[in-house]
């Protein structure tokens, strides 16, 4: 099975989603490189609106993703809940 | 006592709908094959073009807001960086030579991407694939402004920013990059998204912007890191819809893969000569190096690129062509391409050196099968003549690649001792290659390739006819300033004296 992965700045806005994605996705590995944090998974990788809110104490609409998003790779699939990562091998 | 409602919010789904597809409309006056001329002339069949989807669905709206949000942080880090003498921090002032070449060759890209993505924008039927572009030519301006504006606060005090719009159409080493825009630029609509969409984009630009990004944070440049990564944050987007539309274009009919295969294997190879400069930038011109240029290639080729390839098998999409000859070049083309710009320095607009023995022991390092062997020798002779007072220098005109319009400075796939050169003459007119890949590229269309703008012949041309000054008049390189050996030039010594002033009380 192919990695996916997505790449975050490393800054106060991304900590709270990155501590989601590891909640949400066990089996990811997160290498910390300088001023980015690079999320690597088997397979599948999903980001979740309600986990990411709990860490934040906040609202958060899963676009806002974007102002800190580096890189990512896999086919995305994006509604109101989920950002889902995949590759079909 | 009323209740507070929340208004109730669109969907995602619903919201890209009516703010996408509902802004499209059926023409009266004109029929669609007036409309969009250029839809037939590839050969690429389309079907539906409502089958074309963002998967980030994101709307004009939206993209507004988070827009603008990234442009006040660039602009918050571009100001401190302005204010605090962010150029004093950097690890060396080796680095900036990295810097200029990212201005005289990248930028300038960027600002062609726009010019191109506005274009297609224009000329697909689609309400889908028109929102992507028109949000991607938006990016990519933004790109090209916010670089030229970060990077200008390194020209109030260093040499070889100042001409870089020039130089971008003048310069030798520039040709490469503006030559590969240019290609993209005059291709149909199609083959444009697949060579800056797909193949660009998605294959390659992660090994420019992501550890060049990071290279820049190692090395104290943070009003690079923030326009990289302020950048970067959008090409996930530009990603995400390269492969996106490499899935539309071949889902919509089978008579299309053999197009679009032809395309990826010319544009993959396109691709990765014009990276031969980034290969260089991050073995040796960042003083504090983040990851060897090997390295960024086994992340974010082989797996990367690997991932990727495997899982668009199933519609019959294989490897690029070229690929394997890549893959053997990988260990000997920063070092060839540095050899090259160190005797060449004379005319770069940025300066080259000769590497420490402590940078030889961690390329030694990094590259423990080639760089002892084959290339360490040559850096250690070179010194020797330089310790001499007799540096080696090549006045020599490189013999440039009618493709790729590189010096042929690179070897054979199988043999790093042997320069690679290909031939090929058309219509009683001989032309030079630097590899199989740029050969063959030549050979599919060789009626686009003869027109190609050398800067080699232009020499003899018009208003320089072969004197060096009147080129570097031309080209804007101030000579002793701007060129040459960073030991010894004016920004080796400026720097160390305003750091000196920045760290104690003299």
């Amino acid at each position: 099975m192919s990695t996916v992965f997505i790449a975050l700045q490393a800054n106060e806005e991304t900590r709270p989603i990155i501590e989601a994605i590891e909640i949400d996705n066990p089996q990811a590995i997160v290498h910390r490189q300088p001023a980015m944090v690079k999320i690597d998974a088997q397979g599948r990788l999903v980001i979740r609106r309600a986990t990411i809110e709990e860490q934040l104490g906040r609202d958060f609409d899963l676009q806002e993703i974007h102002i800190n998003l580096i890189s990512l790779t896999g086919h995305v699939v994006e509604d109101d809940e989920t950002l889902t990562l995949s590759w079909n091998d | 006592m009323d209740m507070k409602v929340a208004k109730k919010k669109l969907g995602l789904k619903d919201k890209y709908k009516l703010m996408t597809r509902d802004l499209g409309w059926e023409p009266s006056y004109h029929s669609k094959d007036e409309l969009y001329p250029y839809m037939n002339y590839e050969g690429i069949k389309i079907h539906d073009w409502d089958k074309w989807e963002d998967p980030f669905r994101l709307t004009m709206d939206a993209y507004w807001k988070y827009q603008a949000e990234k442009e006040r942080k660039f602009y918050a880090i571009i100001d401190a960086h302005a204010q605090n003498n962010g150029h004093l921090n950097l690890t060396d002032a080796r680095y900036l030579s990295a810097l200029k070449i990212f201005l005289q060759a990248i930028s300038p890209g960027e600002y062609a991407a726009h010019r191109g993505f506005a274009r297609v924008g224009r000329e697909f039927p689609g309400v889908g694939p028109q929102v992507a572009c028109q949000m991607q030519a938006i990016d990519e301006i933004r790109h090209a402004q916010t670089q030229i504006h970060a990077m200008s606060n390194y020209n109030r005090y260093y040499n070889g920013f100042h001409a870089f719009a020039d130089q971008r159409d003048r310069i030798w080493y520039t040709s490469v990059a503006r030559s590969f825009f240019d290609d993209s630029m005059s291709a149909g609509p199609f083959e444009f998204m697949i060579a800056i969409g797909f193949s660009f984009e998605y294959v390659l630009t992660n090994l420019l912007f992501v550890p060049f990004m990071s290279g820049a944070a190692y090395n104290g440049d943070m009003a690079t890191v923030t326009f990289g990564f302020s950048a970067q944050s959008d090409e996930a987007r530009h990603m995400t819809l390269g492969l996106e539309v490499i899935k539309f274009i071949l889902e919509q009919d089978p008579d299309n893969l053999p197009i679009v295969q032809n395309w990826i294997d010319k544009w993959f190879w396109r691709g990765f000569r014009v990276l031969g400069l980034v290969s260089t930038m991050m073995d040796y011109m960042l003083p504090k190096r983040v990851m060897s240029w090997r390295e960024a290639w086994d992340i974010y080729g082989v797996e990367n690129g690997g991932a990727l390839f495997k899982d668009l098998a199933r519609y019959g999409i294989k490897p690029p062509k070229g690929w394997d000859d890549a893959e053997k070049a990988i260990d000997h083309m920063s070092h060839q391409f540095m050899l090259g710009l160190y005797q060449w320095s004379f005319g770069t607009s940025f300066h080259s050196w000769i590497p420490s023995d402590a940078d030889m022991d961690w390329l030694a390092g990094k590259y423990p099968d080639t760089f002892d062997k084959h290339y360490r020798p040559r850096w250690k002779h070179i010194k020797k003549l330089a310790a001499a007072g007799t540096p080696f220098k090549n006045y020599g005109l490189a013999r440039l690649c009618q493709t790729c319009q590189l010096p042929s400075v690179f070897t054979e796939p199988d043999d790093p001792t042997l320069t690679c050169h290909r031939e090929t003459v058309y219509k009683g007119e001989k032309y030079q290659f630097c590899s199989d890949g740029c050969q063959h590229i030549f050979e599919n269309e060789p009626e686009k390739y003869i027109q190609a703008w050398l800067p080699m012949p232009q020499l003899f041309q018009d208003p320089i006819k072969g004197d060096l000054g009147e080129w570097m008049k031309w080209v804007s390189l101030l000579d002793g300033k701007d060129n040459g050996d960073y030991a010894g030039s004016e920004d080796q010594k400026n720097f160390e004296a305003w750091r000196g002033l920045a760290t104690t009380n003299q």
